[in-house]
């Protein structure tokens, strides 16, 4: 049953969270931040699967964009060093551009995707980049699904 | 008994767990034990400005005014350096927030099945497959995450730091993968330096005793003699480090994997991270993307602090998501990571009312729930976990 929230304000105050989810880092290749694209079963009845790996890969692409070695980050390192870093102070440097647009993605993929079907992606920034996390809300007027139920489903499918 | 409910807005930084010390409202961040660093600074310092004081004028003179020019770019360059690696973040991952140490317990749980009772549970190891090789990650018991590869637990800061090299006390804080660069360049830089200082040193007291004699240069120029022993010490020091880690960045190692030993050896995992090419490594590593920092120190966030009239302070920060709910439904742990009082936590951030007397114990009172874990965690097996125990003991 999928509830129906409008806009992220909505969702704010009058859904009660659930539970979060949390999809983990792919550290295949390297330690690189790449998000694992794996489906999480706690969503199953909540959002097609392509929407959420279409939002885990474009966010994977934009961490590779960053952490990308090559003509630009030599150029800027070197330039840096040249400098002493002081360049820093003024400069913002190629990842906190990166890091402005994931941002600014996830702010639209959660008002356009996620809010309308009770979930909300957390920048994975404000969680140490460590994890992806998605928090799920249930309107609080409807009985819904009960916490425990769903976590107990959850464990078991693993 | 009446109860009131105070909320202000403080800064993240207060309020990190850990063991770093904060200045410039969180824009400085260190380890606690600074007075290594305060040495370095000296000797830096003294013995540059012994430099200028004695041989430049007369250097300047007789040779050339490049040198005290080329001497002042240097020194700056080495200070730039070191405070840049000793005030930033050398790449600390946040801990866990309890709904992640929650699933991740919960994962842990699912993976290990049914323990019987009396018996150990397996330590809490995830095995990933980095570029065709096996590389185990630990679970750290006081950040509650997996540590991704390469990170490591400092126990003097008591933080989990991504890519760990070393926690260096000459520069007051740990080197990890934000401040790895600037650690080697201020180890070149200094090596540098000091060579410099030292040759210019002997050429200076050679040039003079030429004219006055060895004992009257001694005599007219008492800094040098401190000058040369204090070079002559660092230098055996410092370019040896400096080496050391050249050889590291070439085989993109870090001090920390070269001690265990993670790499080296034939039935042993070969390093997945080299490129196999020492070009590649060192680019990779010194003219690699500059990470930003996790931590986010200067953010504000929101402080409830409920203050009874009798009874003692007790204060629980809310997390710092606008988006999340503060009254979420799943939350097994109110607590979050075992709160180990920041140095900085400034007294008149607890309000001084009338509860300002008992204060001190409740730290204290809100430590025990916090170090309760859930039956299947072992935290002994883990060294860390004994030492961060112990020290709130």
């Amino acid at each position: 049953m999928a509830t129906e929230f409008h806009n992220l304000q909505e969702l704010r105050h009058s859904a009660s969270l659930v539970t979060k989810v949390f999809i983990q880092r792919d550290y295949s290749e390297g330690t690189v931040c790449r998000f694992q694209t794996k489906f999480p079963s706690e969503l199953d009845n909540r959002i097609e699967r392509t929407l959420l790996e279409e939002t885990v890969k474009t966010l994977n692409s934009y961490y590779a964009e960053a952490e990308k070695i090559g003509g630009q980050s030599y150029l800027e390192g070197c330039l840096a060093c040249a400098t002493a870093y002081i360049i820093f102070l003024c400069m913002e440097t190629r990842y906190e551009k990166v890091l402005r647009k994931i941002s600014g993605y996830i702010q639209e993929q959660n008002e356009k995707i996620y809010a309308p079907r009770g979930l909300l992606i957390t920048d994975p920034i404000e969680r140490g980049m460590r994890v992806l996390e998605i928090s799920l809300f249930e309107d609080r007027g409807s009985g819904g699904s009960s916490p425990s139920s769903s976590m107990s489903s959850g464990s078991s499918a693993r | 008994m009446s109860a009131v409910m105070i909320t202000r807005k403080v800064r993240k930084w207060e309020k990190l767990p850990g063991k770093n010390t904060f200045c410039c409202d969180g824009r400085v961040m260190m380890a606690r034990q600074k007075g290594v660093f305060y040495l370095t600074l000296f000797l830096i310092i003294g013995t540059c400005s012994l430099f200028f004081a004695f041989e430049c004028p007369y250097l300047a003179v007789h040779l050339s005014p490049a040198i005290p020019v080329f001497a002042a770019l240097l020194f700056l360059f080495v200070m730039a350096m070191l405070l840049r690696t000793s005030f930033s973040d050398p790449g600390v991952l946040p801990r866990a927030l309890p709904e992640e140490a929650t699933f991740i317990e919960m994962e842990i749980e699912a993976a290990n099945g049914n323990v019987p009772a009396g018996q150990r549970p397996p330590p809490r190891i995830r095995n990933v497959q980095i570029n065709n090789q096996i590389v185990k990650l630990k679970y750290c018991y006081t950040c509650k995450i997996f540590r991704p590869p390469r990170a490591s637990h400092c126990s003097i800061c008591d933080n989990c730091v991504d890519r760990f090299d070393h926690h260096c006390p000459w520069v007051g804080n740990c080197v990890g993968k934000r401040n790895y660069r600037y650690f080697y360049l201020f180890t070149l830089s200094l090596s540098l330096l000091t060579i410099y200082i030292f040759t210019f040193d002997i050429v200076h007291v050679v040039m003079r005793s030429v004219d006055n004699g060895f004992l009257n240069t001694l005599k007219e120029t008492p800094g040098t003699v401190l000058e040369v022993l204090v070079c002559f010490f660092t230098l055996w020091s410092v370019v040896g480090l400096t080496g050391f880690h050249t050889y590291l960045i070439s085989l993109n190692q870090t001090t920390n994997e070269d001690i265990k030993g993670s790499w080296s050896g034939k039935n042993r995992v070969q390093n997945p991270y080299s490129h196999k090419n020492i070009i590649k490594n060192c680019c990779e590593v010194l003219c690699g993307p500059t990470y930003p920092s996790v931590l986010d120190r200067r953010g504000l966030m929101q402080d409830d602090s409920l203050v009874s009239a009798t009874g003692a302070a007790q204060s629980s920060s809310s997390s710092n998501s606008t988006l999340q709910s503060t009254h979420a439904v799943l939350c097994l742990q109110k607590t979050t990571a075992p709160l180990i009082p920041n140095e900085h936590t400034p007294d008149d951030a607890k309000p001084s009312i009338a509860a300002s007397a008992e204060k001190s114990p409740s730290p204290k009172e809100e430590l025990p729930p916090a170090s309760k874990l859930p039956p299947l965690a072992s935290p002994e097996t883990d060294a860390e976990t004994s030492i961060a125990k112990d020290k709130t003991h």
